[in-house]
């Protein structure tokens, strides 16, 4: 009986000691799922997940207060390698949040535009070049496609337009569907 | 003008499923008519029903499962399991053994994994095992070669008793059954006589025989009869060989194994263990290697995988019938080396040109 | 690897056969050469208009050096090399600049690039030439290189890239043979087979050439066995050369591939994502080394070469030199092609080209073969069936991949794992699919796949940099929130009072001003764009200087 209590006592002993080691040697710094959940999201900054900007909805999704389908820029990739990370289920994108969109990018039409800098302090990414009463430019390749300039442009100059494919970006597409197995 | 705009390559080999299929059904053509020579019609009636059984079957599930027939119908793949199955079982049972085999075999052994090319397990062998565990007694009665059973059936004698289970006036089916070779060599064996004295008594020359009223059951290779119809699946495997549509990987390391092992195992105590020949020839060594482990659905893919997937039959074979409680044993080597497909695949990678490993 | 202590054999003269090494795979498909290499080539008409790409090779695209309405002279460079892997363009006849825009270039996608449109004049009057000639052999490599980048010379087998930089292996690798590749292994394609039989000797002179910037010790020709006619010739124009030999090797596709090619010469392995340059080798195509000897001994730039016109369109199947920027649909006139029952038209060889669009294209300088096949002619499509498992891909491999465990892979759009299964090692080469069952598309398959890798690469990309611009922009917002704040905190202290009312509305008015003024400015625009119906010019514009509109638009 002694022996059972103590041979007990010192295998929890033991383990306790382990656990505590383990804790302080492997301790985690940060918390690097709110890292790995924002390194998936496209970074567009657009907010249609209804967070001010990617990292702030990566924190959501980590703490259990948003779900993994708010991004329509990020579409089916995102939410797959979401839930891949996350090990949950995949679901369709949250209609509420919006509708994947061919990817897009914002174009000022500098005949109109008045300069007025709304635009410039709406871009989430400094991708719009230009100065008080001075035409302002978009620098395309910086441009994520967000559209939060669009509203804030008091002339309605802004539009967003598909991005052409080129030479160079060209992909090839995928084969037909293969006949079903049978 | 519109033209067409494929993707390339834009010329194709004149190879097809269907192509690849009946040839290896063609390759079948020398074993069976060896059977048929010394077995008499059994075979053959079993092969044309277990024919019909598949393509009915198969069509069945194709339109329940919503599937385009002509394609798959035609691909003959489901024929040729049928024949695989059909040349597994004995040449006299009753017509529902191999209805009721080709039935497990195309609609759950193919068609509930997913069809072609998605079953992980031989579906011919499948059905073969089904119907050895479920229906043992119908599974071991062989029949020895025409000219030593008291009674050979004809080819309407053969139908009848399929189909009716009717034997001619006079004939006990005990009259016609015999044990296989290895069946006689393992139930011997367990007598304590050695493989030799066993080879000797029932091996004798065909005048011998009659005057002592033994059957001879073993030849000068392997079983009577049965060495010559091992004998044509060996020139129908080596006609597939010859045409590239089995690779040489998988028959040569069952067969090298097994030659291995028995090798081995009758320098070590040549009393209890045949010889490699012996047990090349008898069985069913040479429908497995160069028909059913070649099968490509079921089989590894890789060079080296071929050959550990070959080799794990063929001792796997070795060791059931050495040591298992069956006397044949392909069937069984073949889909537990199927169930290790998967895991071969994944680790037997060729070394990719300019990698070092 | 067969090890690197296998030394190459060279064959003494007269040449015993030296030591072959076999690459794994490889397919035998019916070859179809004989219908154009049994003619003589014969030079094309020359084109009223000529349509040149300014991107014809790997690479950027050139930058256009000439302006519509100007007056050009064959040979004269009208684009110029952007940037280091780049290539220029030259003018192929003397003319008239008509058009420099988008046309519809010879690419998979069928899209359109921008080209410079040659109006002929018929009298294709050459620039002034100085040829270097013998003097070639006083100057540097460097030098050397600079001549053949400026001749606009690329690799003419098909993939194009520039050739100078194959030539240039940096001064830390010893360049020990270079291999001419004469295999031409696809089938129906002759141009270099009729360029050995025709020119042997210029391309001859332009291996001394290439050999003396690479400084090689040897170098070898490679001719599949299927063109003794090609091998004999060559074997001719080398007498005499030291440390120069004809190789014939086994025919069997792809062994024209430069990684195979140099495996079956030397037994050595190009490492997977390496250049061959590592292992001391290069390999030119025979129709390169040949322009290299005009650059050089007639100061003619890259402006023509050898293509086949064949298949069973076409009623007088042939090879034509024809000029960079030609119109298909005259060269497929000049061979009688039937193209009413033109069904599929194929740019270089029917295993690794890519189906045209139209057939008025130009050629480029990568067309080695247009191969127009009849639509009356064409076998049924096959049906597709699913995969078998069988392994016919497997073994034919040159690469020795798992194709059937990449297409499942590809298929499942499981990319991560057909990387693992070394997706970037594949070449496209097509057997795998030539030898499928199945008759699965499996190369477009890699292909899909690739083009998926890549682009979610560049996304990953896109989105790093939005994200680091973000994220400074954020610290920006609040280091300037906190400056404000303290100098707000500075100037309550100092001043008590603002001057009100007054000032901010007369910047209300001000902005209300601003904002009609645009907004009739929009309407006219749009009034105008609707009258045009044309669409606005994408604005890429960047900034101009680079600078960050950080600090002028706070106000």
């Amino acid at each position: 009986m002694l022996a059972a209590i103590l041979a007990l006592g010192l295998l929890a002993v033991a383990f306790g000691l382990m656990l505590g080691f383990a804790s302080i040697r492997f301790k985690v710094e940060g918390d690097p799922i709110v890292d790995k959940i924002d390194a998936l999201l496209p970074q567009t900054q657009c907010g249609q997940c209804g967070f001010p900007g990617c990292r702030p909805y990566a924190t959501a999704i980590a703490g259990g207060e948003a779900d993994i389908n708010q991004c329509p820029p990020g579409g089916e990739t995102t939410i797959i390698a979401l839930a891949d990370l996350l090990g949950r289920d995949p679901k369709p994108l949250n209609p509420e949040n919006g509708a994947v969109k061919p990817k897009m990018v914002a174009i000022i039409d500098e005949n109109i535009c008045i300069g007025c800098t709304l635009c410039i302090q709406a871009c989430p990414v400094d991708a719009i070049l230009g100065a008080a009463k001075h035409m302002h430019t978009i620098i395309a390749a910086e441009c994520t496609g967000c559209e939060l300039c669009v509203a804030p442009c008091p002339v309605d100059c802004i539009s967003m337009v598909p991005i052409q494919h080129n030479i160079l970006t060209w992909k090839w597409p995928a084969p037909p569907p293969d006949m079903r197995p049978g | 003008m519109k033209l067409n705009t494929p993707t390339s390559p834009f010329i194709h080999a004149p190879i097809t499923v269907t192509g690849v299929m009946m040839r290896v059904i063609l390759a079948l053509i020398p074993g069976v008519a060896a059977y048929v020579w010394f077995f008499g019609y059994g075979i053959a009636v079993n092969m044309v029903l277990a024919a019909l059984t598949a393509v009915i079957s198969e069509a069945v599930i194709l339109r329940l499962r919503q599937r385009p027939l002509r394609p798959y119908l035609t691909d003959c793949s489901a024929l040729l399991t049928a024949l695989l199955l059909a040349l597994a079982i004995p040449p006299i049972v009753p017509w529902w053994v191999p209805v009721i085999g080709t039935l497990f075999a195309i609609v759950i052994a193919k068609h509930l994994y997913g069809g072609l090319g998605y079953n992980p397990f031989n579906p011919a062998m499948i059905g073969y095992v089904v119907l050895l565990v479920s229906f043992p007694v119908e599974m071991t009665s062989w029949i020895p070669i025409n000219t030593f059973s008291e009674h050979s059936l004809n080819l309407f004698e053969s139908i009848r008793f399929s189909l009716f289970g009717q034997l001619p006036a006079g004939v006990t089916i005990d009259a016609i059954t015999s044990a296989t070779p290895l069946d006689t060599l393992k139930m011997h064996l367990a007598q304590g006589n050695t493989v030799s004295e066993i080879r000797a008594q029932l091996g004798l020359d065909e005048e011998t025989s009659r005057l002592l009223s033994v059957i001879p059951i073993f030849g000068a290779i392997g079983g009577k009869g049965w060495e010559w119809v091992s004998g044509g699946f060996l020139i129908g495997g080596l006609w597939l060989l010859y045409l590239r549509i089995i690779s040489w990987h998988i028959p040569v390391a069952m067969l090298g194994a097994m030659a291995l092992l028995t090798g081995l195992f009758s320098l070590i105590n040549p009393g209890h263990y045949a010889p490699p020949l012996f047990h090349l020839f008898s069985g069913a060594v040479m429908l497995g290697a160069f028909f059913i482990a070649t099968d490509p659905v079921t089989a590894a893919a890789s060079p080296r995988g071929r050959l550990v997937y070959g080799a794990g039959i063929g001792v796997l074979a070795f060791v059931i019938r050495a040591w298992g409680g069956y006397p044949d044993s392909i069937a069984f080597a073949v889909l537990l080396m199927n169930m290790l497909v998967p895991l071969i695949d994944q680790h037997l990678r060729p070394r990719v040109f300019g990698h070092d490993r | 690897m067969s090890g690197p202590a296998d030394p190459i054999r060279l064959p003494p003269e007269p040449p015993p056969k030296p030591r072959l090494w076999r690459f794994s795979g490889g397919v035998s498909p019916p070859y179809n050469k004989t219908m154009s290499s049994v003619h003589e080539t014969t030079v094309a008409r020359l084109p009223a208009r000529l349509i040149l790409p300014l991107h014809q090779h790997i690479g950027e695209a050139a930058d256009p050096l000439v302006k519509v309405g100007d007056q050009v002279l064959k040979g004269q460079q009208i684009a110029r090399a952007n940037g280091y892997v780049s290539a220029p363009v030259h003018a192929p006849t003397s003319g008239r600049i008509t058009s420099i825009a988008e046309y519809p270039i010879p690419h998979p996608s069928g899209l359109s690039a921008l080209c410079i449109v040659v109006d002929s004049d018929g009298r294709d009057q050459w620039r002034e030439r100085a040829p270097l000639g013998d003097q070639f052999a006083a100057l540097e490599p460097s030098a050397l290189r600079n001549v053949i980048r400026e001749a606009g010379i690329v690799g003419l087998g098909g993939a194009g890239f520039p050739t100078y930089i194959k030539l240039n292996p940096g001064h830390d690798k010893v360049i020990d043979t270079l291999v001419v590749n004469g295999v031409e292994c696809e089938p129906y394609i002759t141009c270099d087979d009729r360029l050995m039989r025709e020119r042997p000797s210029d391309i001859i002179q332009g291996l001394i050439i290439a050999r003396h910037a690479l400084q090689a010790r040897q170098c070898l020709i490679a001719i599949e066995e299927n063109k003794p006619e090609a091998i004999e010739a060559m074997r001719r124009a080398i007498e005499g050369l030291e440390n120069f030999a004809v190789v014939p090797v086994p025919t069997l596709y792809p062994q024209g591939d430069a990684k195979r090619l140099i495996k079956t010469l030397t037994g050595k392995e190009v490492p997977s994502n390496g250049l061959s340059m590592q292992i001391g080798v290069v390999v030119v195509n025979v129709g390169t080394a040949a322009a290299i000897y005009r650059a050089i001994y007639h100061d003619e730039p890259l402006i023509s070469r050898y293509t086949t016109i064949t298949g069973t369109a076409v009623a007088a199947p042939r090879n034509l030199e024809v000029l960079i920027g030609t119109p298909i649909r005259e060269l497929l006139e000049q061979c009688a092609a039937d193209s009413s029952d033109l069904g599929e038209l194929i740019m270089g060889g029917p295993m690794m080209g890519f189906a045209l669009q139209s057939i008025d294209l130009p050629v480029i300088k990568t067309t080695n073969c247009l191969l127009a096949l009849a639509r009356s002619k064409q076998p049924p499509a096959p049906t597709v069936m699913p995969c078998i498992r069988c392994g016919a891909c497997m073994d034919a491999c040159p690469v020795n991949l798992m194709p059937q465990q990449m297409y499942w892979h590809a298929k499942a759009k499981d990319f991560e794992k057909t990387q693992e299964y070394n997706l970037f090692d594949c070449i496209e080469c097509g057997c795998c699919s030539y030898v499928c069952p199945s008759h699965l598309p499996l190369v477009q398959y890699y292909r899909y796949a690739k083009g998926e890798i890549w682009t979610a690469e560049r996304e990953r990309e896109k989105a790093d940099l939005a994200r680091t611009r973000h994220e400074s922009r954020q610290a920006r917002l609040e280091r300037e929130k906190a400056e404000k704040e303290a100098r707000r905190k500075a100037k309550q202290a100092a001043m008590p009072q603002d001057m009100g009312q007054q000032g901010r509305e007369a910047k209300q008015a001000e902005i209300q001003a601003a904002m009609d003024r645009a907004r009739q400015r929009r309407d006219e625009a749009i009034a105008r764009v609707q009258h045009q119906r044309e669409p606005t010019p994408p604005a890429s514009a960047a900034a101009p200087d680079g600078s960050r509109p950080d600090d002028d638009h706070q106000t």
